[in-house]
């Protein structure tokens, strides 16, 4: 896991390595400091005169100082350059994380897609990112400088009294093994923890989303109740992890008090018992200081651990997404090149759980010809969208294979297949932007010539002028400022700047009214005469001009014809037929 | 530091302000915290004066040990330890009620912090409900979604850290305060001048890192934004193939964010080594100076002793106060944080000035009253001035006359609007898209208030309305589908929170969903995740026509309800429904002929004004709009 996370350091390696080598520089100076400042007071201010009377010395007193302010300064610069270091090594390694991530999430498959929940992505890169952040500085501040004092203490303990300091030997492990326990029982339950965000996350996403259908159903309080529940749960949990926490301090008081009383009660023996030749008491005054300096730095590196322990949690998060591989990658040497767009579909099964018992296709086998206007009409959940969907390899079929303009999907670079696909998804979004770049995602350098002609064709061109701004008007996150029509045909215009071969419409007209939907099919019949154009729509209307209608029932292609043929052949088409017409008649 | 730019009054007054407006955010996060958790503050300060005391009875016990005890051990032929044990058991009593005191302030400490973080957290939430729809609609949801993650977990480090040493410290200094003054005044003045130096240096760059956690956290929201925006957006980037695009993007968010929290991180990592190192240049100046005035005999109450022991006290005193600068940071932080938070807290709720109320009723000896039990007859409550009450029945009449409205200040999207839906019928609206359908809809519910005009319900002016009460008696079904995370049972129950399992059945069977569902994994129980994703837009469709018609609402509004379903299940469900809501006003937007061809009355709206109105068949006799934006529909004929 450290290494995997590791390799998003990068630039930041000598930032990494800078700032623990000044905080050494730090450290040297803050054992040498007192020392000067121990001789400031013999030699200066405490100075005896051969009849041995404290008189001071000022020239010792001026010297010394000015040597002092010299270590203050090498101090100050060191200790403000390794925080400059830490501060550029951690924002930096989080900036390369959430980098790496968003890149590798870019990769991800519709299938890959589907198994993160957005909220929990997003927790991912924010929350979580900030976590370890935490952690990095912490450990390359704290790193460096605890294990020295610890080293530097410990040696001088054992130099004056080996006996003496084997108290530490018998105060480490409690120490140990109490933050090792606590490490145990916090650990899951960070985790835990971070799940709960994810969750209140998510409720507030829904919540943003859904506040008209909140608003209208008079359901606040529903939601406040739905948010305080989870809003507890994490409540709750965190207490109970930061509880377990909050033992780390007692635990270190129990050793540094312990040690103190250990070192009272065997010093003195020691002293008494060798009448101070062992150890004399004024050795036993230092040890006292350097078992503080020695807990003291414990208890720092304790600190490190229970970051740690708090990002963990944080850190395996980060890892699951830079680990997750797409499901749907280039091949090698891939086809750049679609000749045409002709689509075969051979013996195609399909599932999303990859499950052969619960297929959502079974068995199509299709012929559409480059240029061919294709409808597709099947009633609520046949996997209409499903069908579709297999052609940019937007998900891969189960068995069987599908084909476009001669080769296999699989041997095209997915890139190019998809550029030669253009697909207006049934669940369409528009980015907040203006209108131009929002139509520029079809293709970065339309002019607005060119936007204004696909606008035309979609029949969005009225609607747009007419608009305060133009193409220059703001779109909000989600579409919410244009109609339902109005989007639709906006995401009409997006799909056919593209200039594809096959263009696929999946309900993509359903709220637009029926002669803007006769005229947008017109301009596309007149103006991408060689695009294959597959057309999903409830309206019969929509699709019996169609070269050729499939009906779909349940996953199986039932009738593949032209409208006159499946009047005759498909019951399923001819009811649908009947439904909407007699409307008419009446 | 003496540049013009401090004689500029614009400069002076700017700063002025910023620091008058974070005094006043600490004030109000202060009283957050402080205010539902006095009593817990108050055993926490007194866990920390306990451990003050004990650790000045360790370094009493360090310093007394050698003298009182060793020594005249030393002195015996025998010796005898049990004085030592003695005070070693004592120590031993006292230190335990140390650990004790710093267990128990820790674990309070622990209460109190997450106890505020919920705390502003679901204050936080119940307010974002009461925001207007506006406001929804200009913020992004991840910008929205970072103050309940990112910005509230600002606060944990300062609650559960700064706060608490904050009060250690406070006492230590008092204490060496006291000891410094009783050594030297003029020492102790030159300590103080020197101490306000540091603060004064501290502030200066707490200040710098404030600003830039200020900016850090705004780019965290910006960053949480984005990607909120585009995981969701995540198939249709993949369908356009802008996975390069996103990645550009994002660098830029990303690299100003990491930009910013660099410069906040960096000068709050310095704030140590500066604090610390003054400590030391404190320390030398006094040896030095004060070495100087006493050697010289300048004053001769100060002696070189005095100095030597005013040192140490010296030393002790700006210990903490480092500590406490070097908490700015979380300090700077939390306030960051906590600005945001008071932002969306001080977002102006919708305005509700209505006081008509809408109840149960029946009739009884021909005059309608008031009921508990739903009867699927409904009043308004009129309360008047002299105090008497009068109701009228809920007819579902909607009028609108002279209505102007626009979405944003002088665009005006609507003008001048006159429509009126007569009670009980089956009303539809039609017209191009773009004609302002939704708009109308979305007037009448509410969501936004016209700016001019007038809107009649039952002949009451749509402001008297209570706005829950207004809300209650319209069911609608929008065009968006927005399903929630739960049982496909808990969505439709959405509608009616006390729905019994038969009637969420029976919802479902009225929308024709009955049978997909049972057909799903676990039938009613099968959890829908992310918006229903793993349903079709039809049977999203469904569901949602299920959760509304089990509120079994006065009033239905339908707009585009069953675009994306075909048509064969459609007319299924537009049977159930004018079956449930028979006598009941019903509106209807489509652009379906089939789901508008059986209303009482369809009304052909262009560029906000009708321009026909009458049932199918008429429409269709009078060749108008009607007849010419359906005709499309015909030509299979």
């Amino acid at each position: 896991m450290i290494k995997k996370l590791a390799k998003s350091i990068r630039e930041f390696k000598l930032a990494s390595v800078l700032s623990p080598l000044f905080i050494a520089g730090e450290v040297t100076m803050e054992v040498i400091i007192p020392m000067v400042m121990a001789k400031l007071l013999d030699e200066g201010l405490n100075y005896r005169n051969a009849e041995g009377v404290v008189v001071g010395n000022i020239n010792n007193l001026i010297n010394i100082g000015l040597w002092l302010v010299a270590l203050v300064l090498i101090s100050i610069t060191c200790g403000i350059l390794a925080g400059f270091f830490a501060a550029k090594a951690s924002t930096g390694f989080a900036r390369n994380l959430r980098h790496d991530m968003f890149y590798r999430i870019q990769n991800f498959s519709f299938a890959n897609i589907d198994k993160f929940s957005a909220s929990s992505l997003v927790t991912r890169l924010t929350t979580d990112v900030t976590n370890v952040q935490n952690a990095y500085q912490m450990i390359i501040r704290i790193a460096i400088r605890s294990p020295l004092m610890l080293i530097f203490s410990l040696i001088m303990a054992f130099i004056i009294s080996p006996k003496l300091a084997f108290v530490f030997i018998a105060v480490l492990p409690v120490l140990a093994i109490g933050l090792l326990l606590i490490m145990k029982f916090a650990h899951p339950l960070f985790s835990l923890m971070l799940k709960t965000y994810d969750k209140l996350n998510r409720v507030v996403q829904e919540n943003l989303r859904g506040i008209r259908v909140v608003k209208s159903f008079v359901r606040e309080d529903k939601e406040n109740e739905k948010f305080r529940e989870v809003s507890d749960a994490t409540y709750k949990l965190a207490t109970k992890a930061e509880k377990i926490i909050a033992f780390n301090m007692p635990l270190m008081q129990i050793c540094i008090y312990g040690a103190m009383l250990l070192l009272s009660w065997f010093g003195a023996n020691i002293v008494v018992s060798s009448a101070e030749l062992e150890l004399s008491t004024g050795e036993l005054t230092s040890m006292f200081t350097y078992a503080m300096q020695i807990l003291m730095n414990f208890m720092m590196l304790s600190m490190v651990f229970m970051m740690i322990v708090m990002s963990r949690a944080s850190a395996t998060r980060i890892v699951e997404v830079l680990d997750e591989e797409s499901d749907i990658c280039d091949p090698e040497n891939p086809a750049e090149d679609i000749a045409d767009g002709s689509i075969i579909f051979k013996d195609v099964n399909f599932s999303y759980s990859k499950d052969i018992n619960k297929l959502c296709l079974t068995d199509v086998d299709l012929e559409i010809k480059s240029g061919e206007t294709v409808g597709i009409i099947g009633s609520t959940g046949s996997s209409k969208s499903t069908l579709v969907q297999l052609i940019p390899r937007l998900y891969d079929a189960t068995s069987g294979e599908v084909f476009v303009g001669g080769k296999n999907v699989k041997d095209y670079s997915v890139k190019a297949l998809r550029d030669a696909v253009a697909m207006v998804l049934q669940k369409n979004v528009l980015f907040s932007g203006t209108v131009r770049e929002n139509l520029q995602w079809g293709n970065e350098k339309a002019t607005d010539e060119e936007i204004n002609h696909v606008l035309k064709l979609s029949c969005a061109y009225d609607f747009v002028s007419k608009m305060p701004e133009g193409l220059d008007t703001f779109i909000e996150q989600g579409g919410t400022n244009v109609s339902g029509g109005q989007k639709q045909r906006l995401c009409i215009a997006r799909a056919l700047l593209k200039n594809p071969k096959i263009l696929i419409l999946d309900d993509s007209t359903s709220a637009v009214d029926t002669e803007t939907d006769a005229l947008i099919r017109n301009a596309m019949k007149e103006y991408l005469p060689s695009t294959t154009k597959i057309i999903i729509a409830q309206r019969i209307s929509s699709v019996e001009h169609a070269d050729k209608i499939i009906v779909l029932d349940g996953g199986k292609v039932t009738a593949v014809g032209n409208h006159a043929e499946l009047l005759e052949s498909s019951d399923i088409y001819k009811e649908v037929y009947s439904s909407q017409v007699k409307g008419g008649k009446e | 530091m003496a540049g013009p730019k401090k004689y500029d009054p614009a400069v002076m007054g700017k700063k002025l302000a910023m620091d008058k407006n974070q005094g006043k955010t600490l004030k109000r996060l202060m009283s957050l915290i402080t205010k539902p958790y006095k009593f817990s503050f108050i055993m926490v300060f007194v866990c920390i004066l306990v451990n003050s005391v004990v650790s000045a009875a360790s370094a009493l016990f360090i310093g007394s040990l050698i003298d009182e005890y060793i020594s005249p051990l030393l002195k015996m032929s025998v010796p005898d330890y049990s004085n030592l044990i003695i005070a070693i058991i004592v120590m031993a009593g006292i230190f335990l009620a140390g650990i004790l005191s710093t267990l128990a302030q820790h674990l309070l400490m622990v209460r109190i912090s997450q106890g505020v973080m919920k705390n502003i957290r679901d204050n936080m939430f119940r307010h974002m409900q009461t925001l207007p729809v506006k406001y929804f609609d200009t913020h992004t949801h991840g910008d929205v979604m970072s103050y309940y993650t990112n910005d509230i977990d600002t606060l944990r480090q300062m609650i559960s850290q700064s706060i608490p040493q904050l009060m250690s410290s406070v006492i230590t200094i008092v204490v060496y305060l006291v000891m410094m003054f009783a050594t030297n005044v003029w020492l102790t003045l030159f300590v103080l001048l020197f101490v306000a130096f540091t603060v004064f240096v501290s502030g200066k760059v707490a200040g710098k890192s404030g600003k830039y956690f200020v900016e850090q956290q705004k780019a965290l929201g910006k960053e949480n934004g984005f990607i909120e925006e585009m995981i969701n957006g995540q198939k249709v980037v993949k369908v356009f193939n802008r996975e390069t695009h996103a990645k550009d993007d994002f660098d830029k968010l990303n690299d100003q964010l990491g930009e910013t929290s660099y410069k906040a991180n960096k000068f709050v990592n310095i704030l140590g080594p500066i604090n610390g190192n003054l400590g030391h240049l404190q320390y030398v100046c006094i040896a030095v100076f004060g070495g100087i005035l006493a050697i010289s005999g300048f004053d001769p109450g100060l002696t070189l002793g005095v100095i030597a022991t005013f040192l140490i006290s010296s030393r002790s005193f700006s210990m903490p106060i480092n500590q406490v600068s070097q908490q700015a940071g979380s300090i700077v932080m939390a306030l960051a944080g906590a600005k945001r938070i008071f932002d969306l807290l001080d977002e102006e709720s919708e305005a509700d000035n209505g006081y008509v109320t809408l109840v149960n009723a029946k009739y009884e000896n021909g005059e309608i009253t008031e009921c508990k039990e739903h009867t699927g007859l409904w009043a308004w409550k009129h309360p008047h001035q002299d105090g008497t009450l009068t109701y009228h029945e809920l007819k579902g009449e909607v009028v609108l006359s002279e209505v102007d409205f626009a979405y944003v200040e002088g665009k005006t999207v609507l003008q001048d609007i006159s429509l009126y839906a007569e009670p009980g019928q089956k009303v539809a609206f039609v017209g191009a898209t773009g004609a302002g359908k939704t708009t109308i809809t979305n007037l009448i519910n509410r969501f936004y208030d016209i700016e001019d005009g007038k809107i009649r319900y039952d002949g009451i002016n749509l402001n008297k309305i209570k706005k829950y009460d207004l809300r209650r008696s319209l069911g609608i079904v929008l065009q968006e589908t927005n399903l929630f995370t739960g049982t496909v049972a808990d969505n439709i129950r959405y509608g009616k929170l006390d729905a019994t399992e038969e009637e969420i059945v029976a919802a479902a069977k009225l929308a024709n969903a009955h049978d997909f569902i049972t057909r799903l994994p676990k039938g009613y129980d099968t959890e829908l995740t992310g918006n229903g994703a793993n349903l079709s837009q039809g049977q999203r469709q469904l569901i949602s026509i299920a959760r509304a018609a089990i509120a079994d609402p006065p009033v239905m509004i339908l707009d585009e309800a069953t675009s994306s379903i075909d048509t064969r299940t459609e007319s299924l469900v537009q049977r159930g429904m004018d079956a449930l809501m028979k006598g009941r006003t019903v509106f209807v937007i489509a652009h379906r002929l089939s789901t508008v061809k059986n209303s009482d009355v369809i009304m052909v709206l262009d560029k906000g004004r009708i321009i026909e109105r009458g049932s199918h068949d008429d429409l269709i006799t009078k060749k108008g709009q009607y007849y010419k934006l359906y005709t499309g529909a015909f030509e299979l004929e």
